[in-house]
C-alpha cells in the first residue's frame, strides 16, 4: 500500500508511523516545507529550542529516560553544523537519535549555496550512519531504515539528509514494515561461550559483575535479568557513569561506580578479583587506569553487542557477542541448568573482604557549617527527592563525578549524563527533554556554573513550554576539575579556570520568568531544596559551595586500581610526567 | 596465523580465536570488505583508516555485482594482530558493508597488481629495457622513439622488483592499480 504525497509530508507521516510523539527543532530556510507540515497536524509536538545543539541534547535526554529514540529536526548549513556536538555526544554513549537536516535542493549541492555545507560528509564520523535522499520516492524508505539503524544493534544516532526540493517533490509514500536491510545484528550469545562463563561463575572465588551503559540500552528486561542473577549467585556487582540504575543502588551487592572517580571497595574489587564480568561495558580509559597494571590476575568475560569493543582495549578470556538481555537470559538458563552451583564459602569470605574496603567510608569528606560543600548539598539533594519521581541529568566536571557518587539509582533510564564525550552543556538541554517525555516527573539537572552557561539560552524553551526543570547549579566560580587538575598537575597554576564575569543567577531566572534561589548558607540548605522542589516551573538553583574542594577518591593518570587518593592528604606529587600527559 | 579457524563469509569473528597475545609484530593482511555501492561509503572505509590511525598500503574499489550493487574493496593494510582484529571489527560494523574478509589468514589466496611503466632512454639501455620487459613478462603497450610504456601484471613483490630494474635505464613513471585478490578454491 503507497500513497503519493510530497516528501515534506512523508517526513511527518514516516515520524508518525515510528511512533514518534517529540520533535526538538528549530527552523530554517532549508527546512521550511517541514515546518509547514508540522503546522498542519497535532499528532507530534514539536519543541522549538534555542540552539540547535539543544535540541540534539534535547533529544538525547528524551531517548536516554524512555528507551525510545529522539528526534532533532534542524536546517542546513549552520543547524547541521550546530549538531555535531550531539551527535558526536550520542555516538560515543550508543543512544539511539534521528537527527533530520535540511539541505539546500539537489540542483544546487556543490555550488556553496547560502547555508550549503557537506552535512552528509561533516557528520560521517560522528553517526552510525547517515543519509542524502535525492530524490522523493526513496525518501521514505530512508526514514524507515534511519530508525532500524538507529534503534538495532548497538544505538546509536543517524542523520537523514533531506534537500529542499525533495521535500516539495511529490513520491510513493510506504509504511514501515519489517526491515529486509542486511543490517541485522546478532542478539544471541554463543552457547559455548555462554556455557563456559557459566563454568567460571561456578567456581570464582573473587568474582564481580562490571556493567555499563549496555545493561540499559538493552531494555528493561536486561536490568531485571541482571538483578535476578546478581542476587541469585550473591556477586558484588559495580558499575560505570553510564550503567548507573540497572542495578538499585540500596541493593545488597552494589559496590557504588568504580573508575577515577569511582569507590575505593569498587576499584580494589576490580583490581583483586579472580572472574570479572563485564556486561555492556567499553572499558573505557575512565575505568581501566594503567591498562598493564589493569586487574592483573583475574579471568575476564564480556558480553557485548558491538564486536568491536571486544579486545580493543583489554584482552578477554571468554568473549560473548550478543545483547545483553539475550545473554544474561541463556546464561540464567544454563547456570540453572547446571545446578545453580557457586562456590559460596569462597564468595563469602570475598564479601567480607569488601566489607573491610568498605570501613575506609572512601567518601567521606570534612563538613563545613559555615560554607556549603558540594558533597553535602548532593546528600541533601539526595535525601529530599529520593522519594520522588526523579531524573537526574547533569553536565560535566566535578559535580557530575559527585552526583554519581552522592546520589543513588534504584531504576534504569533515571540518569542522564555525557559520559563518552564530556560534552559541558550537555545537562540543561537532556534535561528539558527528560521532562517532555515525563511531563509528571521532577527533573533535576544537576550542574556546574561553567557547564550550565554553555548552553543557558535553553532557559527561553524551558519557560516557553512551562518546563520544570530544576537547574541545581554546585556554584564554585571555577572550572572545577580542571582547578584540580591544575592543583594537581600543572603547580598550581589556575590558568583560565575561573570566570570573572559571572551572572546574578537569580536575576538571570527572572529575566526569563523562571524562579531564582540563592543559597550560600549550610542552614538555609534543606529550606532552599524544599522550596525549588515545591516551585512549580523553571527554577535555578544558584547553590554557593567551598571552591576548591577536590574530587575524590581518585585514580591519577597513570596509576593503578589499587594506587587510588583517598584525600587531600594522599595528592603530593603522586602524578609523574609520563601520568601528566594523559587526559 | 592460520590457526585463526575463521568460518568463511564471518564478518563477526573478532571476538573469537585470537591469536595468543597482544602482541608487537606488525603483520601485511589484505582484507576484502563487500560493501553496498552506495554514495559515500568509500569514504567511510577511508574515514574508517584515517580516523583510527590506521595503515592503508593500498586500495581498489569497483562494482563487482551489478544487480545487486555490491562493490569489492580491497585493502591491504599493516598492524599488530590486535589492530589488524580491530580494523576487520571497525569495518564489519559500518552499515553498508555485507561482509569482510581477510584473505590472509583466510587463504589461500591470489593476489594480483596491474602497473604500467614508461621507461624514458636511449641506445643500449632501450634494448636492455626490452631484454629485462621480456623475462618479467611485461608487455609494450606504447614506444616512441626515445621511451616505452610496459604493462606488467603480478603480485605486488614483482612489480616492486621490476620497476626498480627500470630505473637505472633511464627515467620512469609508474601507475599502479592496488592489489586485487581473491581466495582459492571454493
Amino acid at each position: 500500500m503507497t500513497r503519493e504525497m510530497t516528501g515534506a509530508k512523508m517526513v511527518v507521516q514516516a515520524l508518525k508511523d515510528q511512533g514518534v510523539d517529540t520533535v526538538f527543532g528549530y527552523p530554517g530556510g532549508a527546512v521550511l516545507p517541514i515546518y509547514d507540515e508540522i503546522f498542519l497536524q497535532n499528532d507530534i509536538r514539536h519543541i522549538l529550542v534555542r540552539h540547535e545543539q539543544g535540541a540534539v541534547h534535547a533529544a538525547e535526554g528524551y531517548a536516554r529516560s524512555t528507551g525510545k529514540p529522539g528526534v532533532a529536526l534542524v536546517t542546513s548549513g549552520p543547524g547541521a553544523t550546530n549538531a555535531v556536538t550531539g551527535l558526536t555526544d550520542a555516538l560515543l554513549d550508543s543512544i539511539p537519535i534521528v537527527v533530520l537536516t535540511g539541505q539546500v535542493p539537489t540542483f544546487m549541492i556543490g555550488s556553496d549555496a547560502f547555508q550549503e555545507a557537506d552535512t552528509v560528509g561533516i557528520t560521517r564520523p560522528c553517526t552510525k550512519h547517515n543519509w542524502l535522499v535525492k530524490d522523493t520516492d526513496s525518501l521514505a524508505a530512508t526514514m524507515h531504515e534511519a530508525f532500524h539503524v538507529a534503534t538495532s544493534g548497538r544505538p546509536g544516532p543517524v542523520l537523514v539528509d533531506i534537500p529542499k526540493d525533495v521535500q516539495f517533490a511529490s513520491g510513493e509514500y510506504a509504511a514501515p514494515k519489517p526491515s529486509t536491510s542486511h543490517y541485522q545484528p546478532i542478539l544471541k550469545g554463543d552457547l559455548e561461550e555462554i556455557t563456559e562463563l557459566v563454568a567460571a561463575i561456578e567456581t570464582a572465588k573473587k568474582p564481580v559483575f562490571y556493567t555499563g551503559g549496555g545493561v540499559i540500552n538493552s531494555g528493561p528486561a536486561a536490568s531485571q535479568l541482571l538483578r535476578e542473577l546478581v542476587e541469585a549467585t550473591g556477586f558484588p556487582i559495580t558499575s560505570t557513569l553510564m550503567g548507573l540504575g540497572a542495578y538499585p543502588a540500596s541493593g545488597k551487592n552494589w559496590l557504588g561506580m568504580l573508575g577515577m572517580h569511582g569507590l575505593y571497595e569498587a576499584n580494589l574489587a576490580m583490581h583483586d578479583c579472580d572472574l570479572m564480568i563485564n556486561i555492556g561495558a567499553r572499558f573505557d580509559d575512565r575505568i581501566t587506569g594503567r591498562i598493564d597494571a589493569f586487574s592483573p590476575n583475574s579471568k575476564k568475560a564480556h558480553i557485548d553487542i558491538d564486536p568491536s569493543s571486544i579486545n580493543k582495549v583489554i584482552r578477554v578470556d571468554i568473549p560473548i557477542v550478543g545483547d545483553v538481555a539475550h545473554v544474561l537470559e541463556d546464561i540464567l538458563k544454563v547456570w540453572k541448568a547446571r545446578g545453580r552451583k557457586t562456590d559460596a564459602a569462597a564468595v563469602a569470605k570475598w564479601q567480607d573482604q569488601i566489607t573491610d574496603w568498605r570501613k575506609v567510608n572512601c567518601l567521606d569528606f570534612t563538613n563545613s557549617e559555615k560554607t556549603i560543600k558540594p558533597q553535602h548539598a548532593l546528600q541533601r539533594l539526595e535525601e529530599l527527592t529520593k522519594k520522588h519521581d526523579r531524573y537526574i541529568t547533569t553536565e560535566v566536571g566535578q559535580h557530575q563525578m559527585w552526583a554519581a557518587q552522592y546520589l543513588g539509582f534504584e531504576d534504569p533510564n533515571r540518569w542522564m549524563t555525557s559520559g563518552g564525550l564530556g560534552t559541558m552543556g550537555y545537562g540543561f538541554p537532556a534535561s528539558i527533554g527528560v521532562q517532555m517525555a515525563h511531563p509528571d516527573a521532577l527533573v533535576i539537572n544537576v550542574a556546574g556554573e561553567a557547564s550550565w552557561l554553555m548552553n543557558m539560552q535553553e532557559m527561553g524553551t524551558a519557560a516557553q513550554y512551562r518546563l520544570p526543570v530544576k537547574q541545581f547549579i554546585l556554584n564554585n566560580e571555577r572550572l572545577g576539575m580542571v582547578r584540580q587538575w591544575q592543583e594537581l598537575l600543572h603547580g598550581e597554576r589556575y590558568s583560565h579556570s575561573w570566570s570573572e564575569a559571572l551572572p546574578d543567577f537569580v536575576k538571570l531566572a527572572e529575566a526569563f520568568g523562571a524562579k531564582g534561589i540563592l543559597c550560600s548558607d549550610p542552614a538555609d540548605l534543606d529550606d532552599a531544596i524544599m522550596e525549588m522542589i515545591n516551585y512549580d516551573g523553571p527554577v535555578i538553583f544558584d547553590c554557593l559551595v567551598e571552591k576548591h574542594e577536590n574530587c575524590f577518591p581518585m585514580i591519577p593518570s597513570g596509576k593503578a586500581h589499587n594506587e587510588m587518593l583517598l584525600g587531600e592528604a594522599e595528592t603530593q606529587g603522586v602524578i609523574d610526567s609520563k601520568g601528566s600527559v594523559l587526559v | 596465523m592460520s590457526a585463526l579457524h575463521i568460518k568463511k563469509g564471518s564478518t563477526r569473528h573478532s571476538a573469537y580465536n585470537l591469536r595468543p597475545t597482544f602482541s608487537d609484530v606488525q603483520e601485511r593482511h589484505t582484507i576484502a570488505v563487500l560493501v553496498e555501492n552506495e554514495p559515500g561509503v568509500l569514504a567511510r572505509v577511508i574515514g574508517l583508516f584515517s580516523g583510527r590511525g590506521y595503515n592503508i598500503e593500498s586500495l581498489t574499489v569497483a562494482e563487482v555485482d551489478h544487480t545487486g550493487h555490491l562493490s569489492r574493496i580491497t585493502i591491504v593494510t599493516t598492524g599488530t594482530p590486535q589492530v589488524i582484529e580491530q580494523i576487520k571489527a571497525q569495518l564489519g560494523r559500518i552499515v553498508p558493508v555485507h561482509e569482510v574478509h581477510d584473505l590472509t589468514v583466510e587463504g589461500p589466496a591470489v593476489e594480483r597488481e596491474l602497473a604500467i611503466i614508461k621507461v624514458v632512454g636511449e641506445g643500449e639501455k632501450r634494448v636492455e629495457a626490452l631484454r629485462l620487459a621480456d623475462i618479467f613478462r611485461a608487455n609494450v603497450v606504447d614506444s616512441t622513439l626515445n621511451s616505452f610504456i610496459f604493462e606488467i601484471t603480478g603480485a605486488p613483490d614483482k612489480i616492486d622488483a621490476f620497476a626498480d630494474l627500470m630505473r637505472p635505464l633511464g627515467h620512469v613513471e609508474v601507475a599502479r592499480t592496488g592489489v586485487a585478490a581473491l581466495l582459492r578454491g571454493e
